[in-house]
Parts: C-alpha cells; structure tokens; sequence
C-alpha cells in the first residue's frame, strides 16, 4: 500500500529515476534496432566471406551475460581503457549516462540483430523470386521480405527492449547508481532492497513492469495488422 | 482463322526471319549451368508477340529455367536473349524498366500477407503507380473475386490464391505473361476458370503467353504453338494442330499420346 502511494504521490526524485531509465533504454534500443535489423538481414540474405562466423558472433552476443558486457565497457572507456584513453569527443566518459547507453547498445544488438536474421530466413526463398518477377528492385524485394518477416522483426526489437529496461548489472558497472545521474529504476531497485526500504523497491519495480508491459502493449498495437 | 494465321508465322520462322516486329523474344545459343550440370540447352527458340505458346514435357526437365531466364531473374551461362529490340548475354544487367515488361505467375501463389486488394496491386505499387484501385476493383472482378477484396490473402483457398496471382500479374499489363504449371495444384473447376482468363486475356489484350505445363490436354485447350523439351533441350516446336497431329520427332508422338517411357 505505502508502494502505491509513492507512486501516487509523483515524488520528483522518483520521476527522474523513471524518466532517466526510459531515455537511456530508450535511446540504446534505437541505435540497436537502427543497426541490428540492417544486419540481421544482410546476415540472412547475402553470402559473405566471414559471415558464418558472424553469425556466430551475433549467437553469442545474445548469450552474453550483462556483467561481462559491463565489465568490458568499463575496461575500454576508462582513463587507461583503449577509447577512454583518446579522449575523443563522441566516446561517452565512465559513469555517465552515455556509458550506459553503450552497453545497453551492445546487450540488445545482438538480439534484435539476430531475431532478424532468423525470421528474414525463414521467408521462402520463392516469395523474393516471385516478388522479383512482378518488378522489384533489390531494394524493392529486401523491403517486401522484411515486411513479411514482421512478426518476427518485431519480435526481434521487443526481445532487445527486454533484455535491456530489466538490465542491472552492466549499467550499475558502467552507470556506478550515481544520485540524480545515472541512477535508473533495476540500479534503484537494488539499492533500496539492499536500504530495506521494501515499499520503495517495490513501488520501482511495479513502474519497471508497467513500463515495459506499456511499450510492448504499444508496439504490439502500432503493427496491429500483422497479428490479423 | 486464328491457326492459319499462326501457321503463316510458322513458316516465316522457319525462314529465319528473327529479329522481326513480331518477335517478341529470340533465344538463341542459350544455356544454363549450376555447378557443372547444364539445366538449359537452347539453340533456337522464337516467342512471336500476341501468341500462346505452350512448352510441355516431363517436370525437371529445365522449363521453369527458361521462364526464370525469360522474366530476366536469372542471367544465362552463355547465349542471348534478345527481348524489345534489345540483345541480352551474361554481361549485362537487364534494365528494370524491361524487366517490368514481362511477370511470372508460378505453381504457387505465393501471395504476401496482406489484403486481397493489397496483393492486387502490389506490382503497380512496385512501379509507384497511385490511385489504382479502380483497376484493383476490375482485376478482380475479371478473376470472379470481386467480393474478396478485402479479405486477407492468406485465408483464401488454393483456387482463389491463385486467381488473385493472377489479377495481380494482370493488372500490370505485361507484354508477355509467363506461367509456370499455374494449375497443377488445383481442381477441375478453378483450372476450368484459369484458362479461360488466360485465353481471354491473349484475345482481348494481345498479350504474349508462355505457359509452361507437364499436362498435355491443358497445351492442347489453350497453345496455338507447343514445344516439347526433353533434357534442357527443345526437341520439335510446331503448331499445335501439326504438333499433336503429325509431330515429326518420335518423341514428340511419344509424349502426346502419353506413352513416354523415361
């Protein structure tokens, strides 16, 4: 009950939190759809040298479990990291909320890239030949290929927005749960459990869950025809 | 009337007069490879514009390689096609704007996930084509589906897809139609349905028909020409009464009488 009267009571620390939370995922599930679903149909239609082992570097990445994620981001963006050394304006510094966006970025491209690439692939090859045969271009027979492989690429983006709005561990490594900066509702949940305070922690995570049932709700009504 | 039209034209092939405004497509020397199995072995093969001409034989025999080649989807290994005016080898990229000249209507519809109408249009909506669905509407109407429209494409039935293939290649209006075994899967009474507007299709608009088939009866109804391949290659092309009546390659006899031992 003292959970849902937070809620209600629109603390403004806790509305930072929530908004913090949904810009960072936000924004890291748009660069990783922007490049995952180009690359998971190049890795489904084109034959490449390497692309076999590209696929396997996408499975794995899938598999990877966050705390590596962050451990790696931490090494290459710290002082004496292999970016954080350069000190190159468009490479996000340690504990920001840029550096959270990176590893979100890294733990949810693979999976949209490679939920992609498994539902372009299972398109019959006949449909991009008979596509072809009423007058499409190269781009023209991707595009209707990716359109009927839609089910799938959406599911692909909503496994991505999973595995990163629930994400803790690499954000807390590379974010460091600072106050007002980089603190997201999974680095708050855990604080505040780790305080004792339940109510707090539980009215974060019932905002966790409403969010993401809220976005999947959403995209799942936007391509609302597919589902017909 | 119509055969002894097409029987002059005969004769005018035969004289070697390709490249004439009445050829629409000249095969010449036109093989295909994949790996080191050759598919495809055709020296010589006119396609006169405005005619039916029916390519029979015993399935994997390399016909629907030909009308793959034909629609330009796939390059020949060695040979030309020559097609609008334009000579066409291995080298060359076929322009889009040509390629949009001629449609295939394979064994399966094939049809994307989408309404009836959308399906309909989709080709003219390839070419950028808008306010189409009066069009659409008369497609439609000339498969006997005007009702349908709206309905999602993939919960129609075998005979109904394969109409709706159809109005969509018709709609584009293509110089030559070419259908791979368009009715192989279907019953009596949507095959019935097919060749009729087929046939009609060819009378009112002239266009240009390639049907391909394993079922000689069908070649019989509708081809004013017929073409027996074999192996890749082309064993007797004649008109259809002195292909099924008089052929001159026992083979040919053979298949028509559906005795082909192979």
């Amino acid at each position: 009950m003292e959970a849902l009267r937070l809620i209600a009571s629109g603390d403004s620390a806790l509305f930072e939190i929530v908004l913090l939370s949904m810009q960072v995922s936000g924004i890291a599930l748009a660069i990783s759809t922007a490049l995952g679903v180009p690359g998971g149909v190049l890795l489904a239609l084109t034959r490449f040298p390497g692309r076999k082992l590209a696929v396997v570097a996408v499975y794995t990445g899938m598999a990877a479990p966050p705390v590596v994620v962050g451990l790696f981001v931490y090494l290459m963006l710290s002082r004496s990291g292999v970016l954080g050394g350069l000190n190159l304006s468009f490479v996000p510094s340690l504990f920001t909320a840029g550096a959270m966006v990176a590893a979100q970025v890294i733990i949810a491209f693979p999976l949209v890239a490679g939920f992609t690439m498994a539902s372009v692939s299972g398109v019959d090859p006949a449909m991009r030949l008979q596509v072809r045969a009423l007058g499409a271009s190269q781009w023209q027979v991707t595009w209707a290929v990716l359109d009927e492989a839609r089910i799938g690429v959406i599911a692909a983006i909503v496994a991505g927005f999973g595995g990163i709005i629930s994400e803790v561990g690499a954000v807390m490594m590379v974010g460091g749960n600072i106050e007002g900066r980089t603190r997201v509702l999974t680095t708050a949940i855990v604080l505040e459990t780790s305080k004792g305070n339940f109510d707090l922690a539980i009215a974060l995570g019932i905002i966790l869950v409403g969010i993401a049932f809220l976005t999947n709700y959403l995209i799942v009504r936007l391509q609302g025809r597919s589902f017909d | 009337m119509i055969d002894t039209r097409n029987a002059a034209q005969t004769d005018a092939s035969n004289n070697n007069a390709a490249h004439g405004d009445d050829i629409l497509y000249a095969v010449r020397n036109v093989t295909k490879r994949y790996g080191d199995r050759t598919v495809l072995d055709v020296a010589h093969l006119d396609i006169r514009r405005g005619e039916i001409l029916s390519i029979i034989g015993p399935s994997g025999m390399g016909k629907s390689t030909l009308l793959r080649l034909l629609n330009f989807l796939e390059p020949p290994t060695s040979g030309t096609i020559h097609f609008h005016g334009k000579t066409f080898d291995n080298s060359q990229e076929v322009p889009l704007a040509l390629r949009r000249r001629v449609t295939t209507v394979f064994q399966q519809p094939m049809l994307l996930r989408r309404s009836v109408e959308a399906n309909v249009g989709y080709g003219l909506r390839l070419r950028g084509e808008s306010d189409r669905s009066e069009q659409i509407h008369a497609a439609l109407e000339e498969v006997g589906l005007g009702g349908l429209a709206r309905q999602p494409a993939r919960t129609l039935s075998g005979g109904e897809a394969q109409r709706v293939a159809l109005a969509r290649a018709m709609i584009l209006q293509p110089d030559a139609l070419l259908l791979d075994e368009p009715t192989a899967n279907l019953d009596p009474y949507n095959v019935g349905l097919i060749e009729q507007i087929v046939a009609r299709l060819n009378r009112e608009h002239g266009t240009t028909i390639v049907l391909v088939t394993h079922n000689v009866f069908q070649a019989r109804r509708l081809a004013r020409r017929v073409a027996l391949m074999l192996d890749g290659r082309i064993v007797e092309s004649a008109d259809a009464e002195t292909f099924f009546e008089s052929p001159g390659d026992p083979r040919t006899a053979a298949f028509v009488r559906g005795e082909m031992i192979y």
